[in-house]
């Protein structure tokens, strides 16, 4: 069960290397889970641990900022494409937090420049839907109902893996891109044509990777 | 002589859990968890459920407390969390009754919060005593499997 994720992650041709695109081929998924409850800790740390995932859990939104490194006093310029602060592949936190709820903390997270585009997914024990709803306006990627299980954490873990597969396929596109430039300086043709990657965006919402129920409501609301 | 005993223990351990399962004390969560427990982390059932412990003792005796200060809201926010915890370990009778504690202070139902607290504290006993006996029974076969299997 748990080698099939490992088998297909990641499909990345070997000869991309060389256009400075963050390699994650050696590197592990690493999630920052959020929760207040240390039980639910100690749980969703193992499930992550045990899909072979790095883990890193706090006990608060605030701790999880100062973490980011998007703490008001802790500004840290955008240089190096958002790669400045930690890196951090998925957020998981609860919903119910004393302090700042998973909620807000979601927000404060989607206004970042630096962390915008990193999938974040509210677990909540209580299923409201006003409240998956509110989540999933605000860029939330999914919404687990607690009790977490591991065919919850499977099933974001396998998001994670296509997400890179995606962006590997990008990043091949891009070369053929510039090769095809390379083709047509050398022929004399004006070079009008531009890589193809301006068409192809990179898909925030792609329809045919995420099978979750929660996805397929946002897609039909949004769209 | 001693594998056959090993035998005698997993069965009891088993009909422990069926028992457990069929009067709903645990659920399918708890099974999720045995499900984690592996080579790598073989003591991860007990040491999550001596966390659940650890933290409802010290929420029973916070609910005490505030119950005898008519703290109708913190209570609800207590139970939350003990619903929360018991929840995560499969402990559904206790998880139930905190559902019906929380109505309870919803309502500032002084009566059926203290019925209420009563039913949660021997629930939570009945679990606690029936958990602690099924870590024994598994300790007892691994310290039998282990003789064993000389290494």
């Amino acid at each position: 069960m748990d080698s099939n994720s490992v088998v297909s992650w990641p499909r990345l041709p070997e000869n991309i290397d060389g256009f400075g695109i963050k390699q994650k081929q050696s590197e592990e998924v690493h999630v920052l889970a959020v929760d207040d409850s240390i039980v639910d800790r100690k749980v969703i740390e193992h499930l992550l641990k045990v899909l072979a995932c790095k883990v890193t859990a706090v006990d608060s939104g605030l701790r999880a900022l100062q973490l980011l490194g998007l703490l008001d006093e802790q500004k840290i310029p955008s240089e190096t494409n958002g790669f400045g602060g930690l890196k951090v592949d998925l957020i998981i936190t609860d919903y119910c937090m004393p302090g700042m709820t998973g909620y807000e903390l979601l927000k404060k997270i989607k206004e970042s420049s630096s962390f915008k585009e990193t999938p974040v997914v509210i677990m909540s024990s209580e299923n409201v839907l006003p409240r998956i709803d509110r989540c999933l306006e605000e860029g939330a990627e999914d919404f687990i109902v607690k009790p977490v299980k591991l065919s919850d954490v499977k099933r974001l873990k396998d998001f994670m893996t296509t997400k890179e597969v995606i962006r590997g396929e990008l990043s091949q596109e891009e070369r053929e891109g510039i090769n095809k430039r390379k083709l047509l300086d050398t022929s004399d043709v004006s070079p009008s044509s531009p890589p193809s990657i301006s068409s192809s965006p990179l898909p925030s919402s792609p329809s045919s990777v995420i099978d979750s129920p929660i996805r397929r409501l946002k897609m039909t609301g949004t769209d | 002589m001693l594998g056959f005993g090993a035998d005698l223990l997993w069965a009891d351990m088993n009909r422990l859990l069926a028992f457990l399962f069929h009067q709903g004390v645990l659920d399918e969560q708890f099974l999720q968890l045995q499900q984690l427990q592996d080579e790598a982390s073989p003591n991860f059932v007990s040491e999550v459920v001596n966390i659940y412990f650890h933290e409802s003792e010290k929420l029973l005796t916070n609910l005490r407390g505030l119950l005898m200060e008519r703290e109708y809201k913190k209570m609800g926010i207590h139970l939350n969390q003990f619903m929360g915890s018991s929840s995560s370990i499969g402990a559904k009778r206790v998880t139930n009754v905190c559902v019906a504690f929380r109505a309870a202070t919803d309502q500032s139902n002084r009566a059926g919060c203290l019925r209420a607290l009563e039913m949660l504290e021997h629930e939570y006993c009945y679990l606690k005593n029936k958990l602690h006996e099924l870590f024994q029974i598994e300790q007892q076969r691994a310290l039998v499997a282990g003789v064993r299997y000389p290494v």
